[in-house]
């Protein structure tokens, strides 16, 4: 489903890549995360991913296309939740998704539907006609969420979909998530919850300094470690306990 | 289609949502309008019963200083304090507490009547009519000099009207003791020979006439569209705040990743902000026709003018969206865009002759006028306002206008998908 070739980005005026000669193959109805410390690649690679920044070097294919060439079949194949909310405040959840599922190309009673479907469950019907300014953290979070998927994608990608909400908005999402993957499709996740990453992929790379350290299924990779009693411990032995720090 | 028709309707949201966001963009232009126009209104009829003080400080004490007491008088404009000494009156100016003060020189009467004698029988005696006994002493008489002085604060322009109008004044009190001096030479008696000292010479303007009923500019018409236009293109502050409000906020990301094209996203903005430059216009419209008489200002009068109006109205307002589009587009703050668009505002209105006409600019000012959108917007206007064209007349400034938008749009979105090309 996604075919990463020595793919590379340095910014300008950086001294490192932040991705370095990746390699990786994504397979179709994969739920796939990419786990790192801070700054070791995640953003950088799912922005690429979502031709939001262009690779210094390298290639890369979804589902057989690339942006060059398919740029706007290939935009309407995807989904991106972004790390920001990346919504209108003084819009309400509705009329935000309204909008960005009009993007799609959605109309009508058909983007009606989808939009109360999902408001109703992540459980927000009731707060449908609120601006997002009011919403907590968890529910933008769900909003966020719902305006990446109401096209239905092939493949989401999600960078750090849980960040800073509770366990119960947590939850939601992740089951939903997982129902969305029972539906055909493709997940490639970043996020620093590795009791997350650990139940909900299948398959997990952990990056640093731009490049693949590890990569496997969450259990394969716990027994491989003989110290380690989970995902954690292993990802501590992989990228040590030092801090990284760096601006 | 619906793309657009939703970026439209997302738009309109946003905006009305802004509720003092938007109130300030309808306020503050009529705001502006009225306060300039009810200022500026003075410069084509005092409406205002606020005179200028003028210090005078009248050491001749004889006709001329009678004179020009009258003169300053009969103009409405100035209120005459008198004052005894130079020295004081030049301090109360320097200082400020006065705009003007005019000394008028000792024996500035008698000597100038003196002269004016001698010059008189001199003449005369040459052509033989100057009896013998009449013949007086040569006396030497040093000239006069009418001394003024301006609060070192006032405004250049100000200052030469001043100057100017007071030199008009002593030309004619001159003119007027010469053919008094020969008069009384001529003849002994005043019914017996007498000059007509009135202006031989006068002006007729001859204005524009639309069916025969001629169209006098007043302070309205010049300031309602010149006005109208500055507000307009100020709409290029809020429309790139709300742009890069979209980038900060995370929605332009999620935009980019859309199967959407940033032609349709500015579309969105600019039908939406069009609309709003549209309202501006109407509401300054209604606000010259019926606001300004009932204030005591001239009425607006837009009779017969509406539609041609409207077009320019339409394509300033592309024109101000179009650099609104280009600033929101590279802008990455909103630190960036709002002092800058304000600022570039002001800039393209002084170039574009809101404040001082480009006629009377210097030459290479007149030729960086050219290229304001607002001059070409402008011109527009007063061909339709105080020119009386016709829609031929006014489309080279409307094609330019035109112009203007596309290229700043075409530079955005090229700008944007260079920047963003993966």
């Amino acid at each position: 489903m996604i075919q990463i070739q020595q793919l590379s980005k340095k910014y300008k005026g950086a001294e490192n890549f932040s991705v370095s000669n990746l390699d990786l193959n994504i397979e179709e109805g994969e739920i796939f995360g990419i786990l790192g410390p801070n700054g070791a690649g995640k953003t950088t690679l799912i922005s690429m991913l979502c031709s939001l920044i262009k690779p210094t070097s390298g290639t890369f294919t979804i589902n057989g296309l690339n942006y060059s060439n398919n740029e706007r079949e290939l935009k309407q194949l995807i989904g991106i939740v972004p790390q920001e909310y990346s919504l209108y405040p003084s819009l309400t959840a509705y009329e935000n998704l309204f909008y960005f599922g009009s993007m799609y190309g959605l109309k009508g009673q058909l983007l009606k539907d989808s939009i109360n479907d999902y408001l109703e469950k992540l459980g927000l019907s009731d707060f449908s006609n609120k601006k997002i300014e009011v919403f907590s953290g968890g529910m933008k979070r769900r909003i966020n969420l719902i305006a990446s998927i109401l096209h239905q994608p092939k493949i989401l990608f999600l960078d750090e979909p849980t960040v800073g909400v509770d366990v119960q908005s947590k939850n939601v999402i992740i089951d939903h998530l997982k129902e969305l993957n029972q539906t055909g499709t493709t997940i490639l996740y970043t996020s620093h919850h590795l009791n997350e990453a650990e139940h909900f992929c299948k398959r997990v790379a952990i990056i640093d300094n731009g490049k693949i350290i590890v990569k496997g299924k969450p259990k394969e990779l716990i027994a491989n470690n003989e110290n380690a009693h989970n995902l954690e411990d292993v990802f501590i032995a992989f990228t040590g306990k030092g801090l990284r720090d760096h601006v | 289609m619906f793309k657009l028709w939703a970026s439209i309707y997302k738009e309109f949201l946003l905006l009305t949502r802004d509720l003092g966001g938007l109130t300030i963009l309808f306020v503050m232009p009529i705001v502006l309008i009225v306060t300039i126009t009810l200022i500026q209104d003075s410069s084509f009829k005092s409406i205002s019963k606020s005179k200028i003080p003028v210090l005078i400080v009248d050491n001749d004490k004889g006709f001329i200083s009678e004179n020009i007491f009258e003169g300053i008088n009969s103009q409405n404009t100035f209120d005459i304090v008198v004052k005894e000494s130079e020295e004081e009156a030049r301090e109360l100016v320097f200082k400020g507490d006065y705009q003007l003060a005019i000394i008028i020189p000792k024996n500035l009467s008698k000597d100038l009547e003196l002269k004016i004698n001698q010059n008189v029988e001199g003449v005369l005696s040459e052509f033989g009519f100057e009896e013998e006994e009449d013949a007086q002493e040569i006396v030497e008489i040093t000239p006069k000099e009418v001394r003024l002085y301006f609060d070192p604060a006032i405004q250049y322009a100000f200052k030469e009207s001043i100057k100017s109008g007071i030199d008009q004044m002593i030309s004619k009190i001159e003119t007027q003791s010469i053919y008094k001096a020969f008069q009384e030479q001529l003849s002994d008696e005043e019914s017996q020979f007498s000059f007509n000292s009135e202006s031989f010479i006068s002006f007729k303007e001859i204005v524009p006439k639309l069916d025969d009923k001629e169209i006098l500019p007043n302070s309205s018409q010049h300031n309602v569209p010149a006005w109208t236009l500055f507000a307009m293109f100020f709409i290029i502050v809020p429309l790139s705040i709300n742009m890069v409000k979209e980038k900060s906020q995370g929605t332009f990301v999620r935009l980019r990743t859309n199967p959407v094209s940033y032609a349709t996203v500015l579309g969105g903005k600019t039908i939406v902000f069009l609309a709003v430059c549209l309202i501006q216009f109407v509401l300054m419209l209604l606000i010259g026709v019926y606001l300004f008489p009932a204030i005591g200002l001239p009425v607006l009068d837009i009779s017969g003018k509406i539609i041609l109006l409207f077009i320019v109205a339409i394509f300033a307002g592309l024109a101000a969206i179009g650099l609104g589009l280009l600033l929101g587009t590279i802008a990455n703050s909103q630190e960036q865009a709002a002092p800058f668009g304000a600022t570039f505002v002001v800039v393209l209105a002084a170039l574009g002759g809101v404040w001082v006409p480009v006629f009377m600019m210097p030459n290479f000012m007149q030729i960086l006028s050219n290229l304001s959108p607002m001059n070409w917007g402008l011109n527009a206007f007063y061909d339709v306002f105080l020119r009386n064209a016709g829609f031929l007349e006014i489309l080279p400034e409307l094609t330019l206008l035109l112009l203007f938008f596309i290229v700043t749009t075409l530079i955005s979105i090229t700008y944007n998908n260079r920047k963003n090309a993966v």
